[in-house]
This record gives structure tokens, C-alpha cells and sequence, in this order.
């Protein structure tokens, strides 16, 4: 009898396994016979969202990918930039990546988040990069949710667990709330490595007749059809969706990570691929497919976790630790030898061909012969049909509240709000320190990881502000990338690439689909205007549940390069007496503001503009201020605009700054969050030397404050204890937690 | 000083504390696999790094402490050699018997990364004795099992014998008697929670591990 798996494929099938009708029929005409059960499973994974892209292709192509410093874009299992020599004078490479975990960790909120770091670090040493640092960016729904407490909970242990396991430092990230991700929360992970430039490991098997390698973990039968599930909206019963979400070992992982960088440094690997979403098929189908071979596999020798599998449930689980290596012939006991001594299994189950498709054998029979092209290059693209996100009317200044209002009590609420509030009963369960390379972690403007043995170190940020891209996708994403530039800036970082994480609803619905087109052009606006290439992404579509889509939330990882670090600047240090100037013009921007949403309770106005050029000239002066060591306090301006960033420098360095007075403060001044701006602080007798050279530059610059005392001072009556700020700040998640 | 790192599979600070060996010492260390029987000839000095050995699978540090290499590291600890345990090091000196007490989840049921002040109670033992006539340092946990306990009896002994070496003075896990270092009776075997090798960089952080190093220098 014809098992179940091998038996002819239908339409009914193909529309469960989240084909269309025409994909299905495009499906018979291109392999001119029906395909059985498994060709079937197999070629809808390939062609789904979360592999083929093919709502977004046509749009990604826009990107500017790059540049004199980028060695592999977009294409690759991660992004490879140029970081110059290492210690003994070898070229270093740097290799990240950022990618979702959504859907499973709605559904699995600590086994779909640890994943998530599992997939990302497998990306990143995949490579032949050591990964040294994980950051995370996290959305969850209203605080008032019944679900949030315990996704959040649940997500935070998930991450924690994974990444202090394998000791990969995980050293910052952004955590917001917000109703729009009440039925479906988002696990965005950055992960950052660093490898010699001649040990880069790309997926593409050229060759025909050389061994392929299966190592890690065992194949078991969980997540079968989990890029499926990643590429569909979510309706009440989401919960059913719960076993095809993978559960994470990290202990393995780390085994995994020393046996192949072990390997690496031998010549036996001549491609390597981990088997994340789509596992074995993805694989075996991109390696075969970039080198233009063929690859056949025999399903008998695949170390399965339970008895009875079939070559579909082989093909399409999504067991985690697992990876795939085609090595140089005759290589097999050296690469076993190492795998042995981290205990790990390393098995051939197959060989490179010059056949131009994808064969598995099981049972003395051939189960599935498909051409490769039609698992890769074939995969449908579309251009689907989109509508531009209408423009927002913008705020009047006189609708908001009127200038003489108290500012110290309005900060005090905004410190403290679910989005602003100290975010320690997160961080303070991640290990940020293992690696002994951490010089700047959370709280940070952006987090700073020594190159081992070097004086040169990089920095990398996470950000996305999404309800500016809510407002306005276009202007809202070039924010995104442009507050990244700021944050590497604010460190004293030369900002070199960035990896985008665009996470959205529905693109078959042209309002979704004009927002996704929108942050895309966004995000190549600001690219090319800044040089700062895409060289990696990752795309998370279909985030809806019951027909609710999120706000648009395209996160951007990025990474710049600090030459020494000595000279470096954060928000620690801050000397009384010390002065502190706004570097950047105020326009008193609302629209789309912290201010607005928290205070006045309006999500309304179009987001603050983006003047590229002169974030590049505010971000290349700071910089060099920070370079030739000048400054070392410095704070970037962004959600809740100057007043808050006073607030952030002054818990930081636990001194209080007291602001001059001025003629005619409003709301807007304190709290708008007009872009392009810093705050640095200075001893008093440089003020000249700086405030001539910003002035030079172009720039606006005012000494805005001076350091000292034990408050937050606006003026005489309009002050706030910092002890007081403290608490408000600090007790916001611990306490909802408790609740 | 020749001094040694066991690597166990799961061990994730083993480089970080051959780094800060090699910074006091000036000597690299040798890197011993748990599963080798011998360790190498003329040691001075052990140490038992932190991580997830075998996946802090079954209980932390109790596969760990069953390895091959262990046996050679209790006959090193018999005849008077420095054993340091940190973290999950100390997990597994506790679980081999090489020091009291146990090390349990933290009270607060979460991970805990956060620099920590510490008072220094006995700084006449061979770990200790460069912090001198300092009473105090801080130095970073990141641990989810550190929360220390043994016997009334146990604990008794240790305080009346001068054998609590380092006490939290903000308790990050709930440990009995805000324990976070202990040496045994011979003071030639000591456990803690903190990462001395996180805070002993002259070139950033915090330096309070580095009188814990330059004590193992002066005593090898």
C-alpha cells in the first residue's frame, strides 16, 4: 500500500498547505505531472511568505545594498561587512542579522521566543562568525491585555534562557505596548558576529559528488509546517496552533556553535547551511539551488527522534540545532572526529549532483524528484496591489496644553509610562557581561562590544518608533534608520549597516500593502542618503488576528564601528557644574509625540520629518566631538523629546540638571521630538571652542542646562526630586509584573 | 602561576577566566577537557568556570560534577592545591563534596545579571588576602541557581570558622546569610557566585575581582 505521504496531491491539499488555486495549477503545468503528498508539502513551504517573499521581492529590491565596506548583502544567511584588522593584523569581518519570531511566540510565548535566538544565532555562525552580542526588539499589547503579563513574561524567560545558556551576551534592546499587538506580539532578535575575513562560509554546494552532512540534533516531528503558519493570520483558535512551534535547546546549541567553528578552522567545509524555518527542505534546496547542482538524500540515514517518520515529516519538521554541511570529499571522519568530541551526531545522508533537482530516497524507491528551479527562482513573485497610506493633517500647537502648565509632573507621568519606564526587570535577566568584551550595555544609546584584544570596538542599536510609521510609513521608517545613525553617532560610532525586521499585516489587503511599500521607500531614503547599506532583513507579514492587523513596525539593526574606545561617550559621568548644550533646531514638533499619546491621550499629526542631510552633518559633528575626545556625555534625542532625554542623562549619572530659564517655554519645546538632535555636556570652558565649531558646521547649538543639586529643575517651583523620578521609573514593570 | 581552566560541554566563561589568568599572571593557562583523567604536572591553580555545563540538565553542576577530570581535581584539592570555583564552578564544587551546601534557584525565580557590593569578611585566605585592608568590592552575578544553602549546622561552622569569605550586601537570590563566597576547611577550595573575571579589565568596568586574582597570584 502507497503511504499516505507518497499518494497523489490534490487541490483541496494544496489550499490547506496555503497555496492558492492558480499557485496550484501553476504547480501542475511547471512539473507537467501531479506531485504526491510530499513533493506537494515540500514545494508549498518553499513558496510560502516566510520563504519565497514574494509579496515583498519585487519591493526589497529598492534597498540600497552597497557599499566599499559591505563583503555579502542581502542573499546570504546574514549581512558581512568590513571592520578592518583584528589583533595580528587579520581582517575582521562583522555578520548580523535580525529576524522575527512572531507567530510562535504568540502562540509559545518561552519556547517561540528561544527559538528565536536559536535561529539567529545559527544564522550568524553559520557564517564562520563567533556570535558576540543578541539584542531584541519586542512589541506586546496593552499593559490592561489579559494575555500581555504573561507573554511578556514568558517571551523575556524565553530569550533569557536561551541566550545566557549558549553565553552570547545579550546587551539591549527596546520593549514597547501597545494595542495594536494585543493578538499578536512581536520577537524581533538581532544577533552580532565577528569572523576573519578568510573564513567566510557561504550555502552555495557548486561541486557534484561531495558528501552532505547532516550534524546537530535529532529530526523529530515538531513545527512540521511552521513557515506556513509564520505566513497566515491568526483567528481565535490560534492556540491550536501550538505543535508546530520548535522547542529550543540551547546546550545543544552551544555544542553546535564550538563543533563548527572547530570545523571552520580546518578546510573540510566547502558549504554550510543551518535548517531553520523549513528545516531539511530549505536547506538541502538553497544550497543545491545557489550552486547550481543537484542533491539527492536518502531519507534512511536521517537521525530521526522517533521511529516511523516519513520522508515528509523528515523534510518539513522545523527540529531546532540542526545544520547541514556539504564537505570536500574524504573529509567525513575529520568532521565526525570533532563533532564526536562535542557529542554530537554527524551522519552522511547524501551527495551533491549535476541533476538540477531536489531527490529523496526512502525505501529503495524515489520519493520526490523536483526541479530546483521551481522550489527557488520559480517561486511566485508578486506585485500585489497597494494603496498609499493617506497623509495626516498636522497638530496645532495651541490644541495642545497651554504653555504655563507645571512641566515637572507631566515628565514625571511620561517616565513612567508602560513605554518609557525603566525596562531592568528585563535586562537584569539577561547575562550582558559573559564574553568579558561588554563596555555598554542596556540603558546605553547604543550598546558597545570590545573586538577581543583590540582598542576597537562596535556598537549596535535596535529602533523603531511605530507609531511614527503608523502615522506615516514613509517618513516613519526613514526615522527608524535615521534614529539608528543617531544612537551609533551618540557613542561616537561611525554608522556602517543596518538589517531590517519588517514586520506587518496582511499584503493581500492594499491598504497593508501600501504601508509595506511605503517603510521599504522610506528605508531607502534614508539608506542612500546616509550610506549606510541594507546588507540583511527579514520579512514578517500576514500579523493579524481576526482581521486586526499591527501598527507597522519595520525594526532596523544596526552596527557602526568605534576605532578606540577610550574615547567613547555615554550618560555616566556627569560632573556638577558641568554644562549641557542641545545640539540641533527646536521646532516644537507634537505630532505623533509620546507627549500626545500619554498626556492628552490623542494618537494624531504626522510624525517629526526627517532632514536626512542634516542628521548626516549633526550626526558626523558629534561624532567627531566625541573622536578627538571632547565630549564623553552624550544623549541622543527621541521619544519624549528634550525633557526626557534630561531626565535619562540625569538618572543615569544620579546628578540633577537644572534647565535655564528661557523666554518663552511651551510644550512643545520640552516635549516635541523634532529629529537631528543631541544633548552633550561639557565642562564650562569648553563651551566656546564647541559652540564656534557647531556654528561653523552649520549647526544650531544653546546651552540649554547646567549639572548639580539632587533635581529635575524647570524652574523654581516647577521641579522634581530625582529620588522621586527614580522610583516612578523604575517601580512601573516591576509592579505591573506583581500584579 | 600555572594555573588551569576545566572545560566542561556548556562551559561559556572558560575563555573570559583564561583571559583574566593570563592578564594577573602573565601566563596563558591550560585548557583541561573534562573528559581527560590527568591534569597537567606542577599546577598551582585550578579553576571551575561559569556556563551551563551539560545543559544545567538534571540539577546545575551535578553532571559536571561526576566528569572524568574530577577525580584528578579532588586528589589536586587533597594535597593543598587552590581550586576555584565560580558560578556554575561552584554548583559543581558543591555538588562534588569539595564544599558544603547547595546551591538552589534563586528566591526571586528569575535569572539575576546585576553588579553587586559585596563585603569582604575574611581577607586572610589564599583568594583573599590582596584585597588587604579592603572591606568591600562589587563585582557582577548572572545567575538563575545561586541562592545558598546548607545546614544550621553547616552555616554555623562556616561563620565560626571565618570560612564565609565574601557576603552580598544586597542580597541578589535570597542566599542564607547573604553567602556568596565560601572557602573550605583547609581554605585551599573556595565557591562564589560572583564573576571575578568580569570586573579584573583595566582597559573598562568595574576592577573589584582583580584583589581575587592577584591573591591567587601571591599565594601560587
Amino acid at each position: 500500500m502507497t503511504h499516505p505521504h507518497l499518494a497523489p496531491a490534490d487541490l483541496l491539499l494544496a489550499l490547506e498547505f496555503g497555496l492558492s488555486q492558480a499557485e496550484w495549477e501553476r504547480v501542475l503545468t511547471s512539473l507537467g505531472r501531479i506531485p504526491n503528498v510530499t513533493e506537494l508539502g515540500i514545494i508549498s513551504v518553499m513558496w510560502s511568505e516566510h520563504c519565497s517573499y514574494k509579496s515583498s521581492r519585487v519591493h526589497l529590491a529598492k534597498l540600497p545594498t552597497k557599499g566599499a565596506h559591505v563583503i555579502h548583502g542581502p542573499g546570504e544567511n546574514a549581512g558581512v561587512i568590513d571592520i578592518g584588522a583584528g589583533p595580528d593584523d587579520v581582517p575582521l569581518a562583522c555578520i548580523f542579522k535580525m529576524e522575527s519570531h512572531n507567530h510562535p511566540s504568540f502562540i509559545e510565548p518561552y519556547q517561540g521566543a528561544a527559538t528565536g535566538v536559536g535561529g539567529i544565532l545559527r544564522d550568524v555562525f553559520t557564517m564562520g562568525a563567533r556570535p558576540i552580542a543578541l539584542m531584541n526588539a519586542l512589541r506586546f499589547g496593552d499593559p490592561s491585555h489579559p494575555k500581555t503579563r504573561r507573554l511578556l513574561k514568558g517571551v523575556i524567560s524565553g530569550i533569557a534562557g536561551y541566550g545566557n545558556c549558549v553565553g552570547v551576551p545579550t546587551v539591549g534592546g527596546e520593549t514597547n505596548f501597545h494595542a495594536g499587538y494585543d493578538g499578536n506580539i512581536l520577537v524581533n532578535v538581532l544577533c552580532v558576529g565577528v569572523a576573519r575575513q578568510d573564513r567566510i562560509f557561504l550555502s552555495a554546494a557548486r561541486g557534484a559528488g561531495d558528501p552532505v552532512v547532516y550534524v546537530g540534533a535529532k529530526t523529530g516531528r515538531d513545527g512540521i509546517h511552521g513557515a506556513t503558519m509564520a505566513s497566515a493570520e491568526f483567528s481565535d483558535d490560534a492556540q491550536a496552533s501550538r505543535p508546530t512551534v520548535q522547542v529550543g535547546d540551547p546546550f545543544l546549541e552551544k555544542l553546535l556553535i564550538e563543533a563548527c567553528l572547530e570545523l571552520m578552522a580546518t578546510d573540510a567545509i566547502l558549504a554550510i547551511q543551518d535548517m531553520g524555518a523549513a528545516g531539511l527542505t530549505s536547506s538541502s534546496v538553497e544550497m543545491a539551488a545557489k550552486g547550481g547542482s543537484g542533491i539527492v538524500l536518502d531519507m534512511d540515514a536521517i537521525p530521526a527522534r522517533e521511529a516511523g517518520m516519513s520522508p515528509y515529516e523528515f523534510m518539513l519538521s522545523e527540529s531546532q540545532e540542526r545544520m547541514l554541511l556539504v564537505l570536500k570529499p574524504g573529509r567525513e571522519s575529520q568532521a565526525q572526529a570533532i563533532f564526536s568530541k562535542w557529542g554530537l551526531d554527524a551522519v552522511v545522508i547524501g551527495r551533491t549532483n549535476d541533476s538540477g533537482r531536489l531527490q529523496l530516497d526512502w525505501r529503495g524507491a524515489r520519493v520526490c524528484d523536483l526541479p530546483l528551479a521551481l522550489l527557488a527562482d520559480e517561486a511566485p513573485k508578486y506585485e500585489r496591489p497597494f494603496i498609499r497610506p493617506p497623509i495626516q493633517p498636522k497638530i496645532s500647537p495651541q490644541s495642545c496644553a497651554p504653555a504655563d502648565a507645571a512641566i515637572a509632573p507631566i515628565l514625571s507621568r511620561l517616565m513612567a509610562c508602560p513605554d518609557m519606564a525603566s525596562k531592568r526587570w528585563i535586562w537584569e535577566q539577561y547575562d550582558r557581561h559573559v564574553g568579558t568584551n561588554t563596555i555598554a550595555d542596556s540603558g546605553s544609546n547604543a550598546a558597545i562590544i570590545r573586538i577581543g584584544g583590540s582598542v576597537r570596538a562596535l556598537a549596535m542599536v535596535c529602533d523603531v518608533t511605530p507609531r511614527y510609521v503608523a502615522a506615516d510609513p514613509f517618513e516613519g521608517a526613514k526615522q527608524a534608520v535615521a534614529e539608528t545613525y543617531r544612537n551609533l553617532c551618540a557613542v561616537g560610532a561611525r554608522p556602517l549597516a543596518i538589517t531590517d525586521n519588517l514586520n506587518f499585516g496582511n499584503p493581500q489587503r492594499p491598504e497593508i500593502m501600501g504601508q509595506i511599500v511605503a517603510a521599504i521607500e522610506g528605508i531607502a531614503a534614508a539608506c542612500t542618503a546616509l550610506d549606510y547599506p541594507v546588507v540583511s532583513g527579514n520579512v514578517s507579514l500576514y500579523n493579524e488576528t481576526n482581521g486586526a492587523a499591527i501598527p507597522p513596525t519595520p525594526a532596523i539593526g544596526a552596527v557602526g564601528l568605534i576605532d578606540d574606545f577610550a574615547r567613547r561617550a555615554g550618560l555616566i559621568g556627569l560632573q556638577a557644574g558641568w554644562r549641557i548644550l542641545l545640539i540641533g533646531a527646536a521646532q516644537g514638533w507634537l505630532g505623533a509625540s509620546l507627549y500626545l499619546r500619554e498626556i492628552e491621550g490623542r494618537e494624531e499629526g504626522p510624525p517629526p520629518p526627517v532632514d536626512l542631510e542634516m542628521e548626516r552633518s549633526t550626526g558626523a559633528f558629534v561624532r567627531g566631538l566625541i573622536e578627538a575626545g571632547q565630549v564623553r556625555i552624550c544623549h541622543d534625542l527621541s521619544d519624549g523629546g528634550l525633557a526626557c532625554a534630561i531626565a535619562e542623562l540625569a538618572l543615569a549619572s544620579d546628578i540633577g540638571i537644572a534647565l535655564f530659564p528661557r523666554s518663552a517655554p511651551s510644550i512643545g519645546w520640552f516635549f516635541g521630538e523634532d529629529q537631528a538632535r543631541y544633548l552633550i555636556a561639557i565642562a564650562p570652558e569648553q563651551e566656546g571652542e564647541i559652540s564656534e565649531a557647531a556654528l561653523a558646521a552649520g549647526l544650531h547649538i544653546e546651552a540649554i542646562a547646567i549639572a548639580g543639586g539632587c533635581e529635575i529643575a524647570f524652574s523654581a517651583e516647577d521641579a522634581i526630586d530625582l529620588a522621586q523620578l527614580r522610583r516612578a521609573h523604575e517601580d512601573w514593570l516591576p509592579n505591573y509584573m506583581a500584579g | 602561576m600555572h594555573a588551569a581552566v576545566i572545560v566542561f560541554p556548556g562551559s561559556n566563561c572558560d575563555s573570559d577566566a583564561a583571559a583574566a589568568l593570563e592578564r594577573v599572571s602573565g601566563r596563558k593557562p591550560i585548557m583541561c577537557w573534562h573528559k581527560d583523567r590527568d591534569l597537567p604536572a606542577g599546577l598551582d591553580c585550578i579553576w571551575l568556570p561559569g556556563g551551563f555545563s551539560h545543559g544545567d540538565y538534571l540539577r546545575a553542576g551535578a553532571i559536571a560534577a561526576r566528569a572524568p577530570i574530577m577525580r584528578a581535581v579532588a586528589e589536586f584539592a587533597q594535597r593543598g592545591g587552590l581550586v576555584l570555583g565560580v558560578c556554575n564552578g561552584f554548583q559543581i564544587l558543591t555538588e562534588a563534596g569539595l564544599l558544603p551546601g547547595a546551591l538552589l534557584g534563586n528566591a526571586q525565580g528569575r535569572f539575576v545579571c546585576r553588579d553587586v557590593a559585596l563585603a569582604v569578611e575574611n581577607a586572610n585566605t589564599a583568594f583573599t588576602r590582596a584585597f588587604r585592608e579592603r572591606r568591600e568590592t562589587a563585582m557582577p552575578v548572572a545567575h538563575a541557581g545561586g541562592r545558598y544553602e546548607a545546614t544550621q549546622a553547616e552555616l554555623d561552622a562556616l561563620e565560626q570558622e571565618g570560612r564565609v569569605v565574601l557576603r552580598y550586601l544586597d542580597n541578589p537570590n535570597g542566599s542564607a546569610r547573604d553567602i556568596a563566597g565560601i572557602v573550605n576547611a583547609a581554605g585551599n577550595v573556595m565557591g562564589l557566585m560572583p564573576h571575578p573575571e568580569r570586573a579584573a579589565d583595566p582597559a573598562f568596568g568595574g576592577q573589584g575581582g582583580w584583589p581575587l586574582l592577584q591573591s591567587l597570584l601571591e599565594t601560587a
